[in-house]
């Protein structure tokens, strides 16, 4: 083959009939990254967005000064939902196999993003995830029925019908509506902040995109305009390596997601996203910030995307089928599980009985959802609301057309 | 009563929603110390304070999106895009965001945002400072539309768009800030001063959307128009002396097919005027509509006088802007004359 130049295309590391091999990967160890002072000047910590806030070391110990030193009964509650989000998922999946399920996504690998921050904030502090934080749901207390059903589009699902599942709203646990195009609630989450700090409101709002929507505008315009009107926001990049196929090396020629943070004079922080007590730690820190007035953190969640993209995506396609299990950065549920064991809270007695009393639970809800209607067989949502909520009230021309369609 | 102009009777209406309604604020680019490059808002963030009236970076894409969060939240946000030909890197906030956003959460979560921003052509601006691209957003569902064409329905319709809790896209057409335009750009321009349409009341005041107002009564054939075009269609009619009925359509989203059609019936004929390209443009949904409630009732095919399938010329302006000559012309044509 020629060495004649031409352009610079990047490539994923590793790809099908590869053997993962991360040990390249820098990893700083656990407890290395020093915890400033809650208000301190974006400009001194920069370091931050280079290195990686690390709680739980290679034997599970609770190590250095992120840790938040959480009763172990807080704990135990991350990991019930966290244990409750795989199953749930496991299950879900397994339904859309069986047809029940038009599409699905699964957060293998990513349970701590959504449960361990969520945790961190206040109910009152509202939440624009992506499609890949629906554990969210959990730990503010949604009832699993409702979100099945909106899961198989039933009668009782409270979009309505009129999304793909997985795309949550719920309006009482201040959980915005998820849209499918990527990133456009990253800028929205900056705008609800500024209302809440316009209204002299301490709560704040966060929200999350992946590595790949990172590339997008909105990506820019949320980090802007949250610097510039230090909104009480936290704006959170869930890099775990992979957009369906596109690997990060591709969404970013940069050093680390969190260093473009740097440029915007946004606080910016590099987290072990499979650590449920860094990443609770982090973000009790930036939400702290934020209320105070500090305005908005960057946080670079740092992790892998254990699964498939959804359940239209074949992985083993374009990346080595055992790659997540050589993440070096593990299981973010066995790793919280084996601190617990270690701390004498937990034993995997204990572990066994929750994940059946938890598949019980799913089971039973999954049950329970199916009385309001499936997919295939309805009932769903009535054909009259098919011209509803598109305006609050329809105006004349779409009053006509439900009358030309039949009502 | 007061005389005012379009960007006086815009700086009215929205200093009475400010005054009324703490949680309406306002943001662009300009907008607040300097008061708008077309002075829309001048003096409001002098008298409301910084965080009602607002500057904002350079990015139409950042005003949406934070708009909508901020409507999410409680506040009723009036975002300004300096000119309408920058409004597209805010499509799809604006479309699939704003649009859509109660519809695709059942009815849970909307953001009442209005997005004023300055429209049409007439004034020098070449392709990027000339563009009417209305018909982008009538074309997508959950948005309401609305083009004024008078300081006196500027402020009544403004005031009711902002207090809708719908997204409104206000148009306003830039050549008539200063004054009444007909289309004749070899006479001195004019001014709202001693226009009928010029009297504005100082105090709060709403015009419902979706009805259109007669601006010529006529017998011989009806003439839609909006905005800019109103004018260029009335004086058309005055001086052919065909007795053309003008309708000010005023609102696009909704639209009062009850008058146009009313209209029809009684003319038999009908011709379309807007500034935008033809292709697809809103001329087209309104002919549709217009077959089809009118059919029976009409002695000539529709027609349509529009801006040609072209960018907006700079040097060439008056040879694409629509002229009362080809008004005129259109009307003969529908009349068989």
């Amino acid at each position: 083959m020629s060495k004649k130049k031409t352009l610079h295309v990047p490539d994923a590391p590793f790809r099908p009939g590869e053997k993962p091999d991360f040990s390249n990967l820098e990893l700083p160890k656990a407890g290395d990254a020093k915890r400033p002072k809650v208000m301190v000047e974006p400009s001194e910590i920069r370091d931050l967005a280079f290195s990686l806030v690390r709680v739980l070391d290679d034997k599970h110990e609770a190590v250095g000064p992120w840790d938040p030193k959480l009763d172990a009964l807080v704990l135990k509650e991350g990991l019930r939902h966290m244990c409750l989000l795989r199953i749930f998922d496991d299950r879900m999946l397994t339904m859309q196999r069986q047809g029940k399920l038009s599409f699905y996504m699964k957060s293998l690998g990513e349970e701590a993003v959504a449960i361990a921050q969520g945790m961190a904030l206040r109910p009152d502090d509202i939440l624009f995830p992506s499609y890949r934080q629906p554990g969210l749901q959990f730990v503010r207390g949604r009832d699993i029925v409702d979100m099945i059903c909106h899961c198989i589009t039933n009668v009782k699902d409270n979009v309505k019908g009129r999304q793909m599942p997985v795309h949550y709203s719920w309006k009482e646990g201040n959980f915005v509506s998820i849209s499918s195009p990527v990133g456009t609630q990253f800028p929205q989450a900056v705008g609800c902040a500024m209302a809440s700090a316009y209204k002299g409101e301490d709560n704040i709002s966060i929200s999350w995109v992946g590595d790949g929507t990172a590339a997008e505008g909105d990506f820019h315009y949320a980090l802007n305009f949250a610097s510039v009107y230090k909104a009480p926001v936290l704006l959170n990049v869930v890099n775990n390596q992979w957009a369906i196929s596109t690997h990060k090396n591709i969404s970013s020629g940069g050093a680390t997601f969190a260093a473009r943070g740097i440029a915007y004079d946004v606080p910016s922080i590099r987290v072990d996203g499979n650590d449920f007590l860094a990443l609770y730690s982090v973000t009790s820190w930036a939400a702290e910030r934020a209320r105070k007035g500090g305005g908005p953190t960057f946080i670079e969640v740092f992790t892998y995307r254990g699964e498939a993209h959804s359940t239209s995506d074949d992985p083993t396609r374009y990346r080595p089928k055992d790659e997540w299990k050589s993440w070096p950065l593990g299981d973010p549920i066995e790793r919280l599980k084996s601190h617990l064991i270690g701390l004498g809270a937990w034993s995997e007695k204990e572990q066994s009985k929750l994940e059946k009393e938890l598949d019980t639970l799913v089971i039973k809800s999954y049950k329970e959802a199916e009385k309001h209607g499936t997919l295939s067989e309805g009932p769903w949502a009535p054909e009259d609301t098919l011209f509803e909520d598109v305006y609050k009230k329809p105006p004349r021309h779409l009053r006509k057309q439900r009358q030309e369609f039949g009502f | 009563m007061s005389q005012m102009n379009i960007i006086q009777s815009v700086n009215s209406a929205l200093d009475i929603i400010l005054e009324k309604d703490p949680n309406v604020c306002i943001f662009g680019q300009d907008v607040g110390y300097f008061g708008g490059v077309f002075r829309c808002t001048d003096g409001l963030q002098k008298k409301y304070g910084k965080h009602r009236v607002f500057d904002t970076p350079l990015s139409e894409g950042g005003i949406l999106s934070t708009a909508i969060g901020m409507g999410i939240n409680g506040l009723r946000p009036i975002a300004e895009i300096q000119f309408s030909d920058y409004i597209f890197p805010a499509f799809d906030q604006i479309t699939n965001e704003l649009a859509k956003l109660r519809y695709r959460s059942g009815g849970e979560y909307w953001a009442p945002v209005t997005i004023r921003t300055p429209c049409g052509g007439g004034i020098r601006g070449g392709h990027y400072h000339s563009q009417s691209p209305e018909a982008y957003f009538t074309h997508t569902p959950g948005l309401k539309v609305v083009i004024p064409s008078n300081p006196h329905d500027t402020k009544g319709l403004l005031i009711t768009s902002i207090e809708d809790d719908d997204p409104v896209i206000f148009f306003e057409p830039k050549r008539l800030y200063n004054g009444p335009f007909d289309g004749d750009h070899k006479k001195a321009a004019l001014k709202w001063d001693i226009h009928p349409k010029g009297e504005v009341p100082e105090d709060y005041y709403s015009i419902p959307l979706g009805k259109a107002a007669i601006e010529r009564p006529g017998n011989q054939v009806t003439v839609l128009a909006y905005g800019t075009m109103v004018h260029v269609a009335r004086e058309a009619a005055e001086s052919s002396g065909i007795d053309a009925e003008v309708i000010d359509l005023r609102s696009l989203v909704p639209l009062d097919i009850d008058t146009i059609t009313e209209s029809v019936r009684k003319t038999g004929r009908c011709v379309i005027v807007h500034e935008a390209p033809r292709t697809s443009g809103f001329g087209a949904e309104l002919s549709a509509q217009i077959q089809e409630e009118c059919f029976y009732h009409l002695e000539a095919p529709i027609a349509r006088v529009t801006g040609w399938d072209t960018p907006y010329p700079h040097s060439l302006e008056w040879e694409y802007f629509p002229s009362q000559e080809r008004v005129i012309e259109s009307m003969k044509k529908v009349l068989g004359s």
